[in-house]
C-alpha cells in the first residue's frame, strides 16, 4: 500500500538502461525485414495477412511498451489508452461488409 | 485483494490515478485521438478497397528501376529503416533527458530531424515519381481511382504528421539547447515530443503493413 502510494506520486520511474533500447530497435529492424520478406513469399493469403497482422501487432507493443514507455506507466493509463482502441475492430467490422455489398452491386450480383 | 488495493491506491482521490503529469496525459489523449483518426482513414481503405473488383500489385507500383532491374517496394523498406532508426534516436534523446545530459539531448534531437527530413525527402520523391506516372488524388492509371485517392490521403495525412513533428522536434531543440528545461529540472518536455514521434512511427507500422504489403 505504502510503496503503491508512492508510485502514485510517480516519483521512483524506473528508466530502462540504453542497451534495452538497442535491443528493441534491433527486433524491430527483424521484425520489418521478416515481414518484407513474407510480402514476398508466395503463401496462401489468410496466412499471410495473419503473419503480418501480428509482427505489426508485435512491433506496435514493442514502440508503444518501451519507446513510449507505457510499460513503464501505471496499469491504469495503459487501459485508458488500450481499451478505447477496441472500438476501432468494430469500426472495421461494420464498414468491410458495406464495402464487400458494394463490390456485388458493382459486379451486378 | 491486490487488485482492490491497487484500485484504492490509484482511484481512492487525493493523487493522480495515473501518476502523470498533466502534459503527458494531454499527449497521451492526443496521441489516442489522433490514433482513432488513421484507424478511420484505414478502415476506410478496407472498404474502398473490399469494393473494388481490382487492386493494383503494391509491390509492382511501388517498385524502384535501378540498374535495369525491380526491386519491389524497396523505397519503402527503405522509408521503414530510416523512420525506425528516428524512433531509436528519439529514444535516446528521452533518455540523455532523464540523465540531464543537455548537448547530448540536443545531438539525438538534431539526428531525429534530419532522419525525418530524410523521409519526407523520400516521400516527396515517391509522390512525384507516381504523378509523373499519371497517379492522382482522383485516378489510377490502369486501376480503380479508389487507389488513388487511399494512396495520397493517407501516406499524405502520415506525411504532415512527420512534417508537423520535424517542426516540432526543432522548436523542442531549440529550447533544449537554450537550457530552458535545465532552468525547469526537467526534461519532459522532451519526453513529451518524444511520445509524439514514436506514435508517428507507430502508425507507418500499420500504414506499411496495410497499404504497402497487403
Amino acid at each position: 500500500m505504502a510503496h503503491e502510494a508512492e508510485m502514485a506520486e510517480g516519483s521512483s520511474k524506473p528508466h530502462p538502461p540504453v542497451k534495452i533500447y538497442l535491443q528493441v530497435l534491433f527486433l524491430l529492424f527483424l521484425l520489418s525485414t521478416v515481414a518484407y520478406f513474407i510480402d514476398l513469399m508466395q503463401m496462401a493469403m489468410v496466412i499471410k495477412a495473419l503473419l503480418l497482422i501480428s509482427i505489426a501487432l508485435m512491433k506496435a507493443g514493442l514502440i508503444a511498451g518501451y519507446f513510449m514507455h507505457l510499460r513503464f506507466e501505471r496499469i491504469t493509463l495503459v487501459y485508458v489508452l488500450v481499451a478505447p482502441l477496441i472500438l476501432l475492430i468494430g469500426l472495421v467490422a461494420a464498414v468491410m461488409p458495406d464495402g464487400r455489398s458494394v463490390l456485388l452491386s458493382r459486379l451486378g450480383l | 485483494m491486490k487488485a482492490e488495493e491497487t484500485l484504492q491506491a490509484a482511484w481512492s482521490g487525493g493523487r493522480s490515478p495515473f501518476a502523470v503529469s498533466w502534459g503527458k496525459l494531454m499527449m497521451w489523449l492526443f496521441i489516442l485521438s489522433d490514433a482513432f483518426t488513421f484507424g478511420g482513414l484505414l478502415a476506410g481503405y478496407g472498404a474502398l478497397r473490399a469494393s473494388s473488383p481490382t487492386w493494383p500489385d503494391a509491390s509492382k507500383v511501388f517498385a524502384l528501376h535501378i540498374g535495369g532491374q525491380d526491386f519491389p517496394l524497396l523505397l519503402i523498406a527503405i522509408m521503414t529503416f530510416i523512420l525506425i532508426c528516428s524512433s531509436g534516436t528519439m529514444a535516446l534523446a528521452v533518455h540523455s533527458g532523464y540523465s540531464r545530459d543537455k548537448k547530448r539531448t540536443v545531438l539525438y534531437l538534431v539526428a531525429t530531424i534530419l532522419l525525418g527530413l530524410t523521409f519526407l525527402g523520400c516521400q516527396a520523391y515517391e509522390w512525384s515519381k507516381l504523378i509523373g506516372e499519371g497517379y492522382r488524388l482522383w485516378h489510377t492509371p490502369g486501376g480503380p481511382p479508389q487507389f488513388g485517392a487511399c494512396f495520397f490521403t493517407i501516406t499524405g495525412f502520415h506525411g504532415s504528421h512527420v512534417l508537423s513533428g520535424v517542426i516540432y522536434l526543432a522548436v523542442i531543440a531549440v529550447r533544449a539547447g537554450r537550457g530552458i528545461y535545465d532552468q525547469r529540472g526537467s526534461y519532459e518536455g522532451v519526453e513529451n515530443a518524444g511520445l509524439y514521434w514514436h506514435f508517428v512511427d507507430l502508425v507507418w507500422v500499420f500504414i506499411f503493413t496495410f497499404f504497402y504489403l497487403f
